[in-house]
């Protein structure tokens, strides 16, 4: 069952990088696995294996939201990245933009992607970069915000937020969908 | 006034559920080992079947080795990904094409060739380069894991609808210059995010000069340019390459009710697009890339460009980081850059007409003495065509490892992988950090350029041969 995402308060860590590729996320010796589980302990395997890397920094240490650059996310379709990313503790991703396929696949574990204004999304990098800061995100009012007077509204897809909102079971709902499923099918063979 | 994709979503919809969000069915679900097994269990957790067992197919392709064979798979967590699959497809009746079959590939190679990819389908895979089938006017994506589960059990998909981009390609293509180098020198021109959210249609006179391989290599790449697909409208191209494989329609009354429907699938005169973009195809050079993704590329006369004359800080620190893995120096002239390992596969170009340009590029000629080259064909039965047409021999003599069908070294997760450091010329599609092996330095071409880069032993521009 997925956890669901309603609001969550917790320590930023800053990855100021554009075009974050699911391939950084977990590299492909990683997704010979059978099981959904895993995964956190490999999370951006290869950059990890750079003392200075951001995530290896004493004060990143216990960060739940990852804040990053534009088209977070893109190149293949490997749910594992999401996995990844939730086992090791992340429960928010913000960034200007994110892949397509990412999207889906965060609103499906539980991950909430923010999208904010590349301005707006500077300013958190710059605010995480300086040490222990924290954020607040409220999914159901849609907005983050910081002891420091942040505050912006964002726009979640209507869909994604309620899988996320209720932790919801995405193919039991659609099996409700039967009979327009049925019927779909008599009228197309 | 429709779009080629608003025809093929309106023709899915199951039932509305949101504004802009349907339920969708879907014609065809391609399976693979690595995305697929967690969503087997789900289902066998849960208690569910597959809806359309004969709607899906399956296949071995990216973590099998491409060595001989005969002998077991040799890393036993990709063993046991292999064996999984072919436990799970017997439990839920799915039919697969496993390793010891004549029809195992690339799964986005499988479906074209078998005539299982038509007009004017839904098409989905647990896989990006899904897109690939959108050559055939298809609308065909790449899903996640939770995704393919939801399929499975339910043959359906919930999606937001993405918006409409054109990509008008006009003119025709220099001799030397080929499909490869249209898509790049797009994603070149609109970025790596520059389609996101959005359909991409190819449509213009370079496209439909194209052959129905070359399509499948221009939207095998719509997600590096971030597109949720890429579609072709249908022509006679497309029926041509359909007409007698063996999933395709037979018989000619539904032959021809076939291609009645399929004819439909294309965009109004007058349909708008939310986004325009235009390429003159008679101004693309081969295109190589020089840093660690596909929209990171430039023109095979140009030179490794100077980070300090780019636009933004973000774009700035990217290219410096990208030239500092890649481990080249601004204002290096492309042609020229020595190389150690050429990869001649992938979904993106490794069928037979791929296979073809690259042979008549290195026939009679030897890979140069530092270099180790490899030919991965697309499919067991690409590989076995080129063998009849005496490809493989000319690949042989000219000192190619011939192999056998997978995604191989466009992903490394065989035994396929760069060393750290390595410099490789690659027909595929991703130039990421470490894609084909830890510390690999990958520069993304097309199979003729691939080819050259073999016997010259560094970049090469192929027009010059």
């Amino acid at each position: 069952m997925v956890t669901p995402f309603v609001r969550h308060r917790g320590k930023a860590v800053a990855l100021p990088r554009r075009d974050v590729d699911t391939d950084q996320i977990i590299p492909k010796q990683f997704l010979k696995g059978v099981e959904r589980t895993g995964f956190g302990p490999s999370l951006f395997y290869d950059w990890r294996a750079d003392p200075d890397f951001e995530l290896n920094r004493p004060e990143a240490q216990g960060a739940t939201i990852l804040v990053t650059g534009p088209n977070f996310g893109c190149g293949s379709s490997r749910e594992h990245a999401v996995w990844a990313l939730a086992e090791y503790g992340f429960r928010a991703i913000v960034a200007p933009s994110f892949a397509d396929i990412f999207l889906s696949n965060c609103y499906r574990n539980g991950l909430l992607p923010v999208q904010l204004p590349a301005a707006d999304v500077e300013t958190l990098l710059q605010r995480a970069a300086s040490g222990s800061y924290e954020i607040a995100v409220d999914l159901e009012r849609c907005v983050l915000s910081d002891d420091r007077g942040f505050s912006a509204r964002f726009t979640a897809d209507a869909y994604g937020r309620e899988l996320l909102l209720h932790g919801l079971d995405e193919i039991g709902r659609t099996l409700l969908e039967e009979p327009s499923i049925a019927a779909y099918e008599r009228s197309h063979t | 006034m429709k779009t080629l994709f608003d025809r093929v979503w309106d023709a899915h919809v199951v039932r509305e559920l949101a504004d802009g969000v349907a339920l969708l069915y879907v014609d065809l679900h391609l399976v693979h080992e690595v995305t697929s097994p967690q969503a087997f269990a789900g289902l066998r957790r849960e208690g569910r079947k597959v809806r359309r067992p004969e709607r899906t197919l399956a296949t071995v392709d990216h973590s099998v080795p491409t060595g001989d064979r005969s002998l077991p798979i040799a890393d036993p967590v990709a063993a046991r990904q292999v064996d999984a699959l072919s436990t799970n497809v017997r439990e839920f009746g799915v039919e697969l094409f496993d390793l010891g079959s004549a029809g195992q590939g690339i799964v986005h190679v499988i479906g074209p060739e078998l005539g299982a990819t038509q007009p004017g389908m839904l098409i989905v895979c647990g896989d990006s380069h899904t897109a690939t089938h959108g050559a055939f006017g298809a609308f065909a994506l790449g899903i996640g894991t939770s995704e393919v589960e939801h399929v499975l059990a339910t043959q359906c998909l919930v999606l937001n609808k993405p918006r409409n981009l054109e990509a008008r390609i006009s003119g025709s293509l220099e001799s030397g210059v080929g499909a490869k180098d249209l898509i790049l020198a797009l994603i070149g021109k609109i970025g790596t995010a520059g389609a996101t959210g959005h359909v991409i249609e190819y449509t213009g006179d370079a496209i439909r000069a194209l052959s129905m391989e070359e399509r499948m290599t221009v939207c095998n790449m719509s997600i590096e340019a971030g597109a949720r697909a890429g579609m072709i409208a249908p022509d006679d191209v497309t029926f041509a390459y359909l007409e007698g494989r063996p999933r395709a329609p037979t018989g000619g009354a539904a032959w021809a009710a076939a291609l009645e429907r399929w004819q439909s699938f294309r965009s109004d005169p007058t349909a708008r697009y939310d986004t325009q973009v235009r390429l003159d195809a008679a101004t693309v050079g081969p295109q190589v890339t020089w840093g660690t993704t596909p929209g990171m590329v430039a023109d095979i006369t140009a030179r490794v460009p100077d980070p300090a004359q780019l636009a933004t800080d973000n774009e700035r620190r990217a290219a410096e980081r990208a030239l500092e893995y890649m481990g080249l120096v601004p204002g290096t002239p492309l042609a020229g850059i020595p190389i150690d390992r050429v990869f001649l596969g992938s979904c993106t170009n490794a069928r037979i007409e791929d296979l073809r340009v690259a042979a008549n590029v290195v026939r009679g000629r030897h890979v140069a003495s530092r270099v180790r080259a490899m030919v991965v064909p697309g499919s067991q039965r690409v590989k076995a065509q080129a063998e009849r047409e005496g490809l493989d021999r000319v690949f042989r003599e000219a000192g190619f490892e011939w192999r056998n069908a997978g995604c191989s070294m466009c992903i490394g997760m065989n035994p396929d992988v760069l060393g750290a450091g390595e410099r490789c010329a690659a027909t595929s599609n991703r130039n990421f950090e470490g894609r084909q092996g830890r510390g690999g330095r990958t520069h993304l071409m097309s199979p003729a350029m691939a080819a050259a880069a073999a016997i010259e032993g560094c970049l090469v521009d192929v027009r010059g041969w």
